[in-house]
């Protein structure tokens, strides 16, 4: 029995953790851009981990349910509505047939993940039911839901406990200036040195064009590049080099002016030069951040990465261990 | 030699040379497939790419630095390989100066370097010829090899295979369109790329093919297996075409009755360094034997 669409929001996909593996061939691992909101979600309401829910930009959907499920919100502060009662984030809530599901203003962050039990199943492609609109592979025919839309049910799993929720110490936001650490390297050499401090020294801010794909930042001063003679093939602007790969989180800086980070739907390469990459732990926290938050790039080691890893894949443990 | 640098704890990033060659691409290549032979628990992907290439690998599984030891080692053993190939070579039907990527060219005329001539006049004359109609002849008179597929969907990166005095540059659009055509020939630095689907795009363009390379749903006849058509290593030749025969292939393609030409062929890089337009014309032989 599925979940009828009433209204959308702005974007909607469904999303689950992406379908790694044929990034050599442009096709990005997708999955939704907060995986420990998702995961978190998908935990509250029983399903597996890898299970497919809504990844919601700024605005939530309006869905109607047409059987008894277990929903949880988690991510960004979008509290969920039930027949127009609020109901809280981060906690297992439990929707009776006919009900309809409906989001309060956003308070916090930019995404919230929306789990039901069971999952969303619509067919994979390549692995994931991840919505990647420019190769059309997932989500509805390829594209985000719309209203009229009929979301597919999954089978229901462990049964889950309305109610529960994941602590509050166990839950991430980024700050109001947020941090992101970012281990230089790539073509880092490419830069003067004045500008390798200025990047880290200045604030920025989340442009507009900020999605799936990658997000701009602004307002931080123009790099300058060391002088050379551009390699064959490389292209004329200083900021170019021979069309390589771009890693996830990796940071571009077009013509030296504004910084883009490239997220879960990246491009998978081309001609400008990155002068590091945004460390896995804060990957995530990317996902929340507003158009305009203040943004600071902190530099770190290799060792300082693995630990942040590290610290992120026990609080996950936490979470799994305090919804088991 | 190579560089090895990495891209956060995630990746590796190994750039061969700073510029393209079929010698850097041909290194890539090995490495890549040194890497996806050795089967390495932990590596997620490995992305050749022109005169570099990427593994992405997960860091609880194996350590960076153990990860990058590990691909040094294999570079040692990838030198002493022989720069061959097994490949095929594909006819790829080309539209030259067709009206859709005409208008698009129109639209955005306000980020070329040039608006006042047409993408093909633009790099016609930077390359020094005194027509388009040279210029595209020496676009489609050799063949040219996929060094790269990315950047989105089965999008091909191609390299010219003539000597680098004869290879056509040319630079891109000053800031990049919106929008491309689907199916563009575009051209940016030293490649061709095929735009596989529609979508923004800094590199000019050419013309359009009627051939399709992407198909997510995967019901055009050649593309059933996989939904991407090319691989790095593929030799192609553009063959220009006419509107009318545009027509009868976008429809061949519609009805499902289009198959590329396409030959398995064998390529060497020291044979193909040694004696370039014998080798191509081996090629053409081999492309069009029956």
């Amino acid at each position: 029995m599925p979940i009828n669409v009433i209204t959308s929001g702005i974007m909607t996909t469904i999303q689950d953790l992406g379908r790694p593996g044929y990034y050599h061939l442009g096709i990005p691992m997708g999955g939704a851009m907060d995986r420990l909101a998702m995961r978190a979600a998908n935990l509250l309401v029983g399903n597996p981990e890898t299970a497919a829910g809504l990844e919601s930009v700024f605005v939530g959907p309006e869905l109607e349910f047409t059987e008894d499920a277990m929903v949880a919100v988690c991510g960004a502060e979008l509290p969920p509505k039930l027949d127009g009662e609020e109901h809280p984030t981060w906690t297992a809530l439990e929707v009776k047939k006919g009900q309809v599901l409906s989001f309060d203003f956003l308070k916090a962050g930019a995404r919230a993940y929306i789990a039901i039990s069971g999952g969303i199943d619509t067919q994979p492609h390549l692995g994931s039911r991840s919505t990647y609109p420019i190769g059309a592979l997932g989500g509805v025919d390829g594209r985000a839901i719309q209203p009229g839309d009929s979301l597919p049910l999954g089978k229901p799993g462990v049964k889950a406990r309305a109610g529960t929720s994941v602590p509050v110490e166990h839950r991430r936001l980024p700050g109001t200036t947020a941090k992101l650490r970012m281990l230089p390297g790539l073509y880092w050499h490419r830069i003067t040195e004045e500008s390798q401090r200025s990047f880290f020294d200045d604030t920025w801010k989340v442009a507009n064009e900020a999605d799936r794909m990658g997000y701009r930042f602004q307002g931080g001063r123009p790099l300058d590049f060391v002088p050379r003679e551009q390699p064959f093939s490389a292209g004329s602007d200083p900021s170019n080099i021979t069309d390589a790969c771009y890693p996830y989180g990796s940071v571009q800086v077009p013509s030296g002016q504004e910084p883009i980070v490239l997220h879960r739907d990246a491009v998978s390469g081309g001609g400008y030069f990155m002068l590091g990459t945004v460390i896995s732990a804060d990957m995530d926290l990317i996902g929340q951040l507003q158009p305009n938050t203040p943004v600071q790039f902190v530099s770190v080691d290799m060792e300082t990465a693995l630990e942040a890893r590290k610290h992120r894949n026990s609080l996950l443990a936490s979470i799994r261990e305090t919804l088991s | 030699m190579s560089r090895y640098t990495f891209g956060g704890d995630e990746h590796i990033f190994v750039e061969v040379d700073e510029e393209m060659s079929l010698e850097a691409f041909f290194t890539s290549l090995a490495m890549t497939n040194a890497v996806r032979d050795a089967k390495i628990d932990g590596v997620t992907e490995i992305c050749p790419a022109n005169a570099s290439f990427q593994i992405k690998f997960d860091p609880d599984k194996i350590h960076p630095q153990k990860m990058m030891d590990m691909l040094k080692e294999m570079e040692q053993t990838a030198d002493k390989q022989e720069a061959k190939l097994n490949t095929r070579i594909v006819e790829v039907p080309v539209y030259y100066q067709d009206p859709w990527t005409h208008e698009t060219m129109m639209r955005f005329r306000d980020r070329h370097q040039d608006p006042e001539a047409t993408d093909l006049e633009y790099a016609a004359r930077v390359n020094g010829f005194d027509s388009v109609e040279k210029f595209i002849e020496a676009h489609h008179s050799a063949p040219w090899f996929v060094s790269m597929v990315g950047f989105v969907s089965g999008l091909p990166f191609l390299y010219q295979m003539v000597d680098r005095s004869r290879q056509i540059q040319v630079p891109k659009y000053v800031r990049p369109r919106t929008d491309t055509p689907k199916q563009t020939i575009g051209y940016g630095g030293s490649f061709t790329a095929l735009y596989s689907v529609r979508g923004a795009g800094g590199y000019q363009m050419f013309g359009i093919t009627p051939m399709t390379i992407f198909d997510p749903k995967q019901e055009t006849p050649y593309l059933r297996d996989f939904m991407v058509f090319f691989k790095p290593g593929d030799i192609v030749k553009w063959r220009p075409i006419d509107r009318e025969e545009y027509d009868q292939i976008t429809a061949d393609v519609e009805a499902g009755r289009f198959e590329p030409r396409m030959k398995d062929v064998e390529f060497s890089l020291d044979d193909f360094n040694a004696d370039m337009d014998g080798t191509n014309a081996k090629l053409m032989e081999a492309l069009y034997a029956d």
